[in-house]
């Protein structure tokens, strides 16, 4: 039996610095809808993983699980159930059949209210608690109001905060003002990693999807993420794309690795498999790891539970055979 | 490998398809095939071995027809083609109809056979090839349903002779059969000795649609067979897609035989990368462009051509891109690139890269190890010059050669600096720069911010040594149909001494030739006498010769803002030349009659009809409009009607005038700038034209008028490398002796299907039909998405 390493805390790589806001870095950005739409409807049909590959990759999508609840009759005891599920994500028999022990998801992902009850809840594991901030999901709080949120989750516990942009700021062309309020975000966060939440489904081009990735990571982001799941669409492959080439394009300027998380509407293991096939393509290997990408899902879990009982088994499976979260 | 493992390394393991019933096809037939005549199979005297160009094994024993067998084949498809034409649109729409969703129903068959066969990769043949197939038998069911309304007055050319390439068997095949039979023809249709088994599993569901016997018939072999079915005198139209080179000799074959052909041949096309690109894309677009098929594509982007500030950008990402391609296992739904088709090819990738290296190109390759075997691994070289060798030749593999340019004019010079014309790729996010390209690009496709993308409702085809012809669409329809008439041989010309100056009637008014808006006299100090019908001259032209064609040409090229002035200012010019023409209507009628001993009336007829048709033009100049295609994409496909460039018009010997203003005006209402050869015989209707051209503001080298011997004259104009279209109302002997050597540069050619036009006719003398011949359709892919 295998163990597999739980997520590598603090990551390996160095943490992004940022750099001083470049308008023109921003302003020479080109996406070509079309051609992106093309790409990622062929992806898939280009890479296929099966069998023993498949059920790797697919455990490893459970390594990468943000596993989240964020309604509003979230309560401790809902809380403690998914950060049991967080502990245990696939049924030990599964893994065993497998060979392979020690996985958990990547996160689990609450609002402020309940960082405490899940820090209590994923004690003794490696198992972060990250909350979504800054007046989620709209983002449009007073700054100082949203500052002190990511504060008090901090403070409780919280060693990610995904954080949203303001997006009116986005659509009206004002790239410096998203850089100061996320320059401001990120410090803080202190040490706790900062996700930037750029509501791709708010923006209304790919090229806003760009700049807002590009100008979210020069102030400073570990991370950047698709959606809230709140909007009216959420992630997309498209997004998926534009979005980690231009980790990729902050890359090629700074030498610095910044993750990725598709968010909302991701429920089959096809669709994470998608996900990760577009990560190894235009990002690379390191890239299918949870120190550098992340799904956000709270159902996605279920539809690999059942795929991995079909690989052990040869059976199709079935939802209630596996535990709930 | 064990899941632990893979948690490790993460690598995608393999995927293969299954060629487990492909197999099985295979063997039912005892792995070895015969021809298909008749609806039926007849064994094979002669066997060849069909390779698996990625395992080396043999897949099976394919026969090689002789001339006999394609004399069968042919045989059956002329009985079969009366009772097919018959059938009428609808009848034959069912058939087509059958033909699209047998393809569908065995589509992975399909495309397993053709990867095992060819060597591509499963992905391309299962997502691309065979739905495209599907796709192409369903638009032509569709012409064939509505074959009589939309294209009245035409009729189908008989038996089609089809010579296609092994780089997309079945694609080609559709693409060759699907308007064939929507047309109303029958088919002879030879596939490449190198992929012949999707062609024969085809034919097993002609069988299977019960199509009517000998409609298709497929014969097997290699380039003997395909010699057969070219110089088969019972077949009426010839199309071939391959390499220039065999589209030569076929043009040699076929000169002067009448049969009607179309060719789909090489490319060197340009990939065009502006600075303003979304330069992802662009490599995206690369990939497509070049590693699609392993680069044996005949409309492959092969020539990177990227704007010089962000040279070395793209550069980087193409080399990141290809360190990600695959090469390996065609079967592998993870390959993205297959085999090359044989070792023969592959050499010949191999000995090109080569030969690049050592004229001082750049070479990189991924660090991905490549199989040994029949593979060539993605190939990019840099610093390669318009001078190289490797940016003129086709290499036909999956090696891309790049330069930059600086300007958008430096773009279209360096992608028109080519003898192909094939396709033609922009990226831009600026709208103004590409859309102000597209249309200066000698091609006859342009994508823009996309490439290699076919579908059936948009043509397909080559300018220049491209070829001729267009696949798909409405255009791709006429290239199988003819417009009914009634034949007549025409007549050659007397041949007319030439002498010395002669005075005639008090004032010497020798003609001179018209070159360049200007009068001028012969090369040669010659002159040939002009005699009236009773022996008397009359007058004396000058005797043009090889060098006034040059001059003439050279002329027409410089006129080359006449393609570009709008149809509005064209139609005015037309109308003023009728004006003027009509003020000396009486004068002109009278040279008729002098020359031709037409009676009064008849001459003044021609006159009347002349200036009528002068107006014809001119209402038309602005009126063919182009389409808005409808392929299933987001965006629009545009097919604008573009003038071929300097065309050379050899005139009928018979209306002096009319014949001259027939051919002329089309021309130049499309924006062609025109060589014209008048009527040998009778060549003062076009001399005395000199006046009314010069009087009625057309630009110097619109129209050049050389008089002389014709057909030598003719001879000249298809050779000349710098015509790009010549139109020949001569005798047959002529068409044979202008179609051989319009070969040298595969310049389009119309004989006026070698019957004689009665040019007072309206339906007949005038009309689309003549605008068609005086124009190409260059199709504009633009998808777009904010």
């Amino acid at each position: 039996m295998s163990n597999v390493q739980p997520i590598k805390s603090p990551v390996e790589h160095a943490r992004n610095p940022g750099m001083a806001f470049d308008a023109d870095v921003i302003d020479g950005l080109r996406v070509n809808r079309s051609a992106a739409e093309r790409r990622t409807a062929t992806l898939g049909a280009r890479r296929s993983v099966k069998k023993e590959y498949q059920a790797a990759w697919l455990l490893k999508a459970v390594q990468c699980i943000d596993l989240t609840t964020l309604a509003g009759d979230d309560t401790p005891g809902r809380v403690r159930r998914l950060c049991a599920k967080a502990r245990r994500p696939v049924r030990a028999d599964l893994l065993e059949a497998m060979g392979v022990s020690g996985i958990t998801t990547g996160a689990v992902c609450v609002y402020h209210n309940m960082v405490e009850t899940a820090v209590e809840a994923l004690a003794g594991t490696a198992i972060p608690v990250a909350a979504v901030s800054t007046g989620f999901p709209a983002g449009l709080s007073p700054l100082s109001t949203r500052l002190k949120e990511i504060e008090l989750s901090v403070a409780a516990g919280a060693r990610e905060i995904d954080i949203v942009i303001d997006r009116g700021h986005i659509l009206t062309g004002n790239h410096k003002a998203v850089y100061e309020e996320m320059k401001l975000f990120r410090a803080a966060c202190g040490s706790a990693h900062v996700k930037a939440i750029i509501g791709a489904g708010d923006l209304g081009t790919l090229t806003n999807v760009a700049k807002a990735s590009m100008v979210c990571m020069m102030a400073g982001a570990d991370f950047i993420k698709t959606s809230t799941g709140k909007e009216p669409t959420n992630a997309t492959l498209p997004f998926a794309l534009i979005m980690t080439r231009m980790i990729r394009a902050y890359g090629e300027m700074t030498g610095t690795r910044i993750g990725f998380k598709p968010a909302g509407g991701i429920s089959t293991a096809k669709d994470a498999l998608g996900y990760q096939i577009v990560m190894k393509e235009e990002l690379g290997r390191p890239w299918l790891e949870p120190d550098l990408f992340r799904l956000g899902a709270s159902s996605l879990l279920t539809d690999i539970e059942r795929q991995l009982e079909h690989y052990v088994t040869g059976h199709y499976s079935a939802a209630h055979r596996h535990p709930m979260g | 490998m064990s899941v632990a493992s893979v948690l490790q390394s993460m690598d995608y393991g393999l995927a293969p398809e299954a060629s487990g019933p492909a197999e099985a096809w295979l063997k039912m037939h005892d792995a070895t095939f015969g021809h298909f005549f008749d609806g039926a199979w007849v064994k094979g005297a002669k066997h060849f071995d069909s390779i698996n160009p990625a395992t080396g094994k043999k897949l099976a024993n394919i026969a090689e027809a002789s001339a006999a067998d394609v004399d069968a084949a042919v045989t059956a498809a002329r009985a079969a083609q009366p009772g097919w034409a018959k059938l009428g649109g609808h009848g034959r729409a069912r058939f087509l109809y059958a033909l699209a969703r047998l393809v569908q129903k065995h589509a992975r068959l399909f495309a397993v056979l053709e990867t095992m066969d060819n060597g591509k990769p499963i992905r391309e043949s299962r997502d691309i090839d065979i739905p495209l197939v599907a796709r192409h038998f369903y638009h032509h069911a569709g012409w064939a349903q509505l074959i009589e309304s939309e294209f009245a007055d035409h009729e189908p050319l008989g038996v089609v002779g089809q010579v296609i390439p092994w780089n997309f068997p079945l694609l080609m095949l559709a693409w060759k059969i699907a308007p064939a039979l929507a047309a109303g023809n029958a088919v002879v249709l030879k596939p490449a000795e190198d992929t012949s088994l999707t062609a024969l599993l085809f034919a097993e569901i002609c069988q299977e649609a019960k199509l009517p016997n000998g409609v298709v018939n497929i014969v097997t072999g290699a380039g003997e067979t395909g010699r057969a079915v070219i110089e088969h005198p019972g077949i009426d139209k010839i199309a071939f897609t391959g390499s220039t080179e065999v589209g030569r000799l076929i043009r040699i074959a076929t000169a002067g035989t009448g049969k009607k052909l179309t060719l789909e041949l090489g490319g060197k096309s340009p990939f065009i990368v502006f600075d303003d690109a979304d330069l992802d894309a662009a490599v995206e677009g690369a990939v497509d462009a070049i590693w699609f098929n392993q680069g044996q594509v005949c409309c492959a982007g092969s020539r990177l051509l990227v704007q010089e500030g962000v040279a070395g950008k793209l550069y980087a990402k193409l080399r990141a891109r290809m360190e990600h391609l695959r090469v390996g296992d065609p079967l592998d739904k993870n390959t993205d690139i297959g085999a090359i088709v044989s070792p023969k090819q592959r050499a010949q990738i191999e000995g090109l890269v080569k030969q690049g290296v050592a004229e001082g190109a750049t070479l990189f390759q991924p660090k991905a190890i490549c199989p040994e075997g029949c593979f060539y691994p993605p190939t990019l070289l840099s610093n390669v010059e318009p001078a190289s060798t490797l940016a003129q030749t086709e290499i036909f593999g999956p090696v891309l050669v790049s330069m930059t340019f600086r300007t958008p004019a430096e773009a279209v010079q360096l992608a028109n600096n080519t003898r192909y014309g094939l396709a033609a790729s922009i990226w831009s996010e600026n709208i103004n720069v590409a859309l102000d390209l597209a249309p200066k690009i000698k091609a006859g496709v342009v994508w823009v911010n996309c490439t290699n993308q076919f579908d059936a409702s948009a043509g397909f085809g080559g300018y220049r040594e491209s070829g001729f012809g267009r696949e798909g669409g409405r255009e791709g329809m006429f290239e199988y149909l003819r417009r009914k008439h009634t034949a007549k041989p025409q007549k050659s010309a007397e041949p007319a001494p030439a002498l010395s100056p002669v005075e005639i009637d008090g004032i010497d008014r020798t003609a001179k030739l018209y070159i360049g808006g200007k009068q001028t006299r012969p090369d040669s100090g010659y002159s040939r006498a002009v005699l009236d019908p009773k022996g008397e001259l009359i007058a004396q032209v000058g005797e043009g010769n090889r060098k006034d064609i040059r001059n003439a040409v050279e002329a027409a090229a410089k006129a080359e803002s006449w393609a570009a002035t709008t149809g509005h200012a064209r139609a005015q010019i037309l109308y003023y030349c009728a004006e003027n023409l009509s003020a000396r209507a009486s004068e002109f009628a009278a040279r008729i009659r002098c020359m031709t001993g037409a009676s009064a009336a008849a001459a003044r007829r021609e006159v009347e009809v002349s200036i009528r048709r002068l107006f014809t033009y001119a209402a038309w100049a602005d009126k063919l409009d182009g389409a808005i295609h409808d392929p299933p994409l987001r965006g629009v496909v545009l097919a604008m009607n573009e003038p071929l460039g300097v065309t050379g018009l050899a005139c009928p010997d018979e209306a002096p005038l009319l014949g001259l203003i027939s051919l002329m005006a089309p021309a130049i209402a499309m924006g062609n700038r025109v060589v014209v050869v008048p009527s040998e015989s009778h060549p003062l209707a076009a001399t005395d034209f000199y006046q009314v051209l010069e009087t009625s503001d057309v630009p110097a080298g619109v129209v050049n008028i050389v008089t002389g011997a014709r057909d030598s004259l003719a001879l000249t104009l298809a050779e000349h490398a710098n015509v790009d279209a010549l139109w020949y109302f001569g005798p047959r002997a002529g068409v044979a002796a202008i179609e051989k050597a319009s070969a040298a540069d595969l310049k389009q050619t119309w004989t006026g299907d070698i019957h004689q036009v009665p040019w007072l006719d309206t339906s007949e003398g005038e009309g689309r039909h003549f605008l068609r011949h005086a124009t190409q359709v260059k199709n504009i892919w633009i998808p777009y998405g904010a």
